[in-house]
């Protein structure tokens, strides 16, 4: 047979389209049920991280500490009315994807840990190559960070990609949100470089990492920009008391 | 013919050293600087070119008489193209953890050129069986290549060995100790050198070179 004529090469092609589409297409659809539950699953690890909840074995062992640890997922928007109030477990805040973080849909998971009332918020940045994002534990006093969890697309690995690693996300625990004395309610937590932490400014600064200082100041953007957007409901969750 | 003939002992082993795909026929670069920070990904990925690398010989040497030969390197691509994609939905479900790590390189291999040299030039012309040998050497030869540079870079770049601490914390500058990780280490730049120093090394073991 001619392999050379044309009406051979265009059937070849075609039929050759057709097939991997098929393939492609069934193995997407078949796989994707085990890909979304390996994302939330994720997401909920991500989650108990910033709790200080980590290496957890297994999809058994995330399922329950989570189901544990984290009461409601809410709704609120950034003057601190509630949208939807997480009645319904992982259907309201847990459910609002990375990018639909706005002013006007801020997620917020009300956890519990001891007996002691947390609130994790999530916060989105951008780091040197790509995008960073992270949760937030505040304490109930909702002045201090009970913990952090930060991630990324692609930092540099061994550099900007130890935000990612326990010991930097460590520094975070324990510091204040405010300036001491402050009434503006403008979040004063930022990464600062290795070792230049200012005198008396030690409870809001937190070292950065060494040759990595874009990475750095993308964390610190971007923990002060999601901390900006919550201090509304902040503030009205102490009205409250 | 058997199916370890000494002609075929031949096709599997060579890529390893005395035709390696990296340091003899300086391909695969671009993804060999790219995930081997570390050591982990570099032997997810390496792993990953191996089994593409030899299916898509396969594959291609079941087709080679088939084949149009206008738009055979389009068929060569559209057959790589979806077993990557195969492997990264396979990693995604299966494996999630690393498939996070690898990000895109994955779907990068795609683009590595070993995998097209080998289609080009081995499978268009040879048996399945043989194609398929010299896809796992090809792929091995990549791998072990990646293990290397991936293993030294994340020992000085890191202190550790897959995530595990090799170098003890006591000896760092910061508790005391005389120590310093190398940040170069962790540069892609330092990965161009270490392989060229691997291909310096090889081309030292062999004459003939």
């Amino acid at each position: 047979m001619d392999t050379n004529k044309n009406s051979y090469t265009i059937i070849y092609a075609s039929v050759m389209v057709i097939v991997v589409a098929f393939l492609l297409a069934f193995v997407s659809s078949a796989l994707k049920p085990t890909q979304d539950q390996n994302v939330e699953l994720d997401k909920k690890k991500q989650i108990l991280a910033s709790l200080g909840l980590r290496d957890l074995d297994g999809a058994e062992a995330v399922e329950k500490a989570y189901s544990e640890a984290v009461v409601c997922d809410l709704v609120v928007d950034s003057l601190g009315n509630v949208l939807k109030d997480g009645k319904n477990k992982d259907k309201d805040g847990f459910v609002v994807p990375q990018k639909e973080i706005s002013p006007s849909c801020l997620p917020v998971y009300v956890c519990k840990i001891k007996d002691e009332t947390k609130y994790v918020i999530p916060m989105t940045g951008r780091g040197l190559w790509g995008g960073l994002w992270g949760y937030m534990a505040i304490n109930a006093d909702l002045r201090t960070v009970f913990g952090a969890y930060f991630s990324h697309e692609s930092e540099t690995a061994g550099l900007g990609a130890l935000i990612a690693d326990k010991p930097f996300q460590e520094k975070f625990i324990g510091k204040n949100i405010f300036a001491e004395g402050d009434s503006t309610g403008t979040p004063a937590l930022c990464v600062v470089k290795n070792g230049k932490v200012e005198a008396g400014k030690d409870k809001t600064q937190v070292d950065g990492i060494t040759g990595a200082t874009l990475t750095s100041v993308g964390v610190s953007n971007m923990v002060q920009d999601g901390l900006k957007q919550y201090v509304g409901y902040f503030k009205s969750l102490e009205q409250k008391r | 013919m058997s199916l370890f003939s000494k002609a075929n002992r031949e096709v599997l082993t060579s890529p390893l050293a005395k035709n390696n795909p990296v340091a003899v026929q300086v391909l695969g670069i671009c993804s060999a600087l790219a995930v081997t920070a570390q050591l982990e990904p570099a032997i997810v990925m390496g792993l990953s070119v191996t089994v593409i690398t030899a299916f898509a010989n396969v594959i291609i040497s079941l087709l080679r008489k088939t084949i149009p030969n206008r738009i055979r390197i389009i068929v060569q691509l559209v057959v790589v193209a979806s077993l990557v994609t195969l492997v990264s939905q396979i990693l995604k479900a299966y494996a999630y953890d690393v498939s996070v790590q690898l990000s895109v390189y994955v779907g990068l291999i795609i683009t590595n050129c070993i995998l097209m040299g080998r289609l080009e030039a081995f499978a268009m012309m040879n048996g399945p069986w043989e194609s398929f040998l010299d896809g796992v050497g090809s792929g091995l030869g990549y791998a072990w290549i990646l293990v290397a540079v991936g293993f030294v870079r994340e020992l000085f770049g890191n202190g550790t060995l897959l995530g595990l601490r090799v170098i003890p914390d006591s000896l760092y500058v910061e508790n005391g100790g005389f120590y310093v990780n190398n940040g170069m280490m962790t540069m892609p730049a330092m990965a161009l050198i270490l392989v060229g120093c691997l291909i310096w090394a090889l081309r030292a073991c062999q004459k003939e070179q």
